[in-house]
């Protein structure tokens, strides 16, 4: 293919200027010193125990997601539109989801279609007219995002339910800083691990109005058989919170207590990290054993904060991505400082022929898609395998959207015939309390087949350290 | 009517559980055709969360019972005084928009059978008369099921109550639902009480029914299980997507079993009638 991409070292034969140092790092490796390092990190990765799907992917839990060594590099100045750009996006999704379970604002004002929202799975009947503490909705926002160029961004999806791979990027830091010590010393490398201090921060500026002492903040999970489990551990252990599961909770009262050994203790924010259909048997799904009966109830009267609030998810859907620079004009009053990637919705007739017509350059996804699965990527498939995707279109169309083949940008990657280039995407995680704050990186995620566009680590992709270079 | 409601809801567990939480749409709403003059649930052991009113109006409280607990009484009594509005639930504050109730849920979900009878009621009705419709949609769910206790229970879905052709009031209510939705009216399930007359002694009173929404108009009550739409002899209690997110009390979760439930409602006149409560 002729597709140009972007590669964001080397520039013809020039090094780029956030990539210089390493110039000489990567010139300093032999063969078997490499190999070493990589095997001593996969060591590392494996006695740490980080063995996890990234973000919602249906994998094999025990399975080590590839560790690339080397970084992916952004200069001071790249990071400082992208935080811009990203905080802007995380305030107008929340000022987003304040508005609809509110007036709904935007859609009487013709801005966003209410069939879309109110009809939308994700939008909670249970929590209209709720306003949570500080009317914030989604308090971590995990943000998709690609490069074409070198100013050119775009975010891919949001996720504003609870996003996961954040411990990954600790992870692949921590890693990275003990292997090359002396690239830490020698650079000034932005540090992420104030992200679990901030995230502690962020709980505690929700904790609810009743709450008058030090909150306490306590992580729930659906149990050690979660593919994230492994996250939700590390992310306590961090902030030095509890992480329970739903029968360590229970409702008396107006609170949400914690069973301890010292007795019952009151719990005043809950990081959950399972989905709102799990939260309470006696609000949503009856048979749920992951939850806690009644907790919807203290919710909505104030005793207890749940992030990200239960409804949080109507945002995050494809179908709504489509209108998220209209939210940032709506409720900002700015110009989007990223672009979304165009779309074209199958479930409208004359878009769907347009993507009928150009299956060839396009990548089509499933509306509540995601790991990669269920996609077709155009320019690399076979007319057998577009006839077939072509057929599925047709027989459900509401089901597929459809953007064009974005030239993913590369960084390099030691693959084993050396170094070569690889494409990569990245997801920073945004945090949303009194302040909007983000730590300087993400994750990146990179596909480690030569030629292939998709970073899910189900279809082979792997992670690397994401450096941000201090002025 | 100045009706008088005693509703009791007993719980009988063989193994004690340790803990039970309830969460209770217990406490009618006053509004245009409905006065609350007195509520109280008793329940002994429970302590008690504080009450909010969701974003559909209804009033919603936590009951927790500390283990061990092997049986649970409810007792609800009160007095409430309804007018006849025909239906038409007015000056009853919420902030839900109608669109919500578009969506389908699994007691409602609809079927062949269902979007058949749906599509034959509304044959010669005007697309632009949305009252009309719903109406000609609640007779025809009237006309196909019977009214028979005993043949459905709480699970079985609108689709397999209409297969049947018989059922209980939540069968109709859930069909009647199910239908409307097919044809972008959005509908709920209202969970309440009947008063029957007192002529037969007492008849269990414990009722559901299906709210419709009407643009122009707002939502309207429509009871197919009695071919009519709810009057003064109905009380409203409370209302949700189908029967079960709308039930009055949700308590039993994943593996608790409660042996034995035992629900009565009893209606009765007020006595005495005041003169300016007489409508």
């Amino acid at each position: 293919m002729a597709t140009e991409y972007f590669n964001e070292m080397f520039d013809g034969t020039t090094v780029r200027d956030p990539y210089r140092f390493l110039e000489n790092w990567l010139k300093d490796m032999p063969h078997e010193l490499r190999h070493m390092k990589q095997s001593e990190a996969e060591a590392l990765f494996r006695r740490i125990g980080i063995t996890f799907a990234v973000y919602g992917e249906a994998a094999d839990t025990d399975r080590l997601i590839p560790f690339d060594m080397f970084p992916r590099v952004f200069t001071a100045d790249e990071w400082r539109k992208l935080e811009r750009g990203i905080k802007q996006r995380a305030r107008a999704l929340n000022a987003f989801l304040a508005d609809v379970y509110d007036r709904g604002e935007i859609i009487r004002a013709g801005r966003i279609p209410a069939e879309l929202v109110y009809r939308n799975e994700a939008y909670e009947l249970a929590v209209t007219g709720f306003r949570p503490p500080l009317g914030v909705y989604s308090h971590i926002v995990g943000i998709d995002l690609v490069r074409t160029g070198p100013d050119q961004f775009f975010v891919l999806e949001d996720n504003c339910r609870t996003p996961s791979g954040v411990s990954y990027m600790l992870e692949n830091r921590e890693i990275m800083m003990r292997m090359f010590p002396q690239l830490f010393q020698e650079n000034r490398i932005a540090p992420v691990d104030g992200y679990a201090r901030l995230l502690r921060r962020t709980l505690t500026d929700v904790a609810p109005a009743k709450c008058d002492s030090d909150p306490t903040a306590v992580i729930l999970t659906p149990g050690r058989f979660n593919s994230a489990y492994y996250e939700h551990s590390f992310l306590a252990d961090l902030m030095g919170v509890d992480l329970v599961e739903g029968q360590d909770l229970f409702v008396d009262g107006d609170y949400c207590w914690m069973r301890t050994t010292e007795g019952p203790r009151r719990v005043d924010v809950i990081y959950r990290r399972i989905d709102d259909a799990f939260i309470d048997p006696l609000c949503f799904r009856p048979d749920s054993m992951l939850g806690v009966p009644g907790l919807m109830n203290v919710y909505r009267s104030g005793g207890v904060t749940i992030c990200s609030a239960p409804g949080a998810g109507v945002a995050d859907d494809k179908a709504i991505y489509i209108h998220v620079p209209e939210m940032i004009r709506f409720y900002l009053g700015e110009e989007p400082i990223l672009q979304n990637v165009p779309t074209w919705q199958c479930a409208k007739r004359d878009e769907c022929k347009y993507v009928l017509e150009h299956l060839s350059e396009l990548v089509v996804k499933e509306v509540h898609g995601s790991g990669g699965y269920g996609m077709l990527v155009g320019p690399k498939a076979s007319k057998g395998d577009i006839e077939a995707f072509a057929s599925k279109i047709r027989e459900n169309p509401a089901n597929y959207i459809a953007q064009p083949t974005l030239a993913l940008s590369t960084t390099p990657t030691f693959v084993e015939e050396g170094v070569a280039p690889r494409h990569v995407d990245l997801r920073p995680y945004c945090l949303v309390g009194k302040d909007v704050n983000l730590v300087p990186g993400g994750l990146t995620r990179v596909a480690l087949t030569e030629g292939s566009l998709v970073v899910n680590s189900s279809q082979g992709g792997g992670v690397k350290d994401t450096w941000v270079l201090a002025e | 009517m100045h009706l008088h409601v005693t509703h009791i809801t007993r719980y009988r567990f063989e193994k004690p559980l340790s803990r039970v939480t309830q969460s209770h749409r217990l406490t009618p709403a006053s509004f245009d055709g409905q006065t609350v003059q007195t509520w109280l649930i008793e329940a002994e052991g429970a302590t008690r969360g504080a009450c909010f009113r969701d974003g559909a109006g209804d009033e919603i409280q936590t009951l927790a019972f500390k283990g061990p607990v092997s049986s649970i009484d409810v007792i609800v009594t009160g007095e409430v005084i309804t007018t006849d509005t025909s239906g038409v639930l007015r000056g009853h504050a919420e902030t839900a928009n109608p669109l919500t109730y578009l969506r389908e849920t699994p007691l409602t979900l609809p079927d062949e059978n269902i979007r058949k009878l749906a599509e034959a009621a509304l044959d010669a009705v005007p697309e632009s008369d949305l009252l009309a419709r719903a109406h000609a949609l609640a007779t025809a769910v009237a006309k196909a099921i019977t009214y028979a206790p005993g043949e459905t229970e709480a699970h079985t879905t609108g689709a397999e109550a209409l297969k049947q052709g018989k059922g209980v009031c939540q069968d109709h209510a859930h069909v009647l639902i199910s239908a409307a939705r097919l044809f972008d009216l959005p509908a709920r399930y209202v969970s309440g009480y009947l008063f029957a007359g007192e002529e037969d002694g007492p008849v269990e009173a414990s009722h559901g029914w299906a709210e419709i929404f009407v643009a122009g108009l707002g939502w309207v009550g429509f009871d197919a299980a009695n071919a009519c739409c709810p009057d003064d002899r109905y009380i409203r209690l409370g209302s949700g997507l189908e029967a079960s997110d709308a039930a009055p009390i949700r308590g039993i979760v994943g593996g608790q079993s409660c042996e034995g439930l035992e629900v009565s409602v009893m209606i009765r006149p007020a006595k005495p009638m005041q003169q300016g409560q007489q409508q």
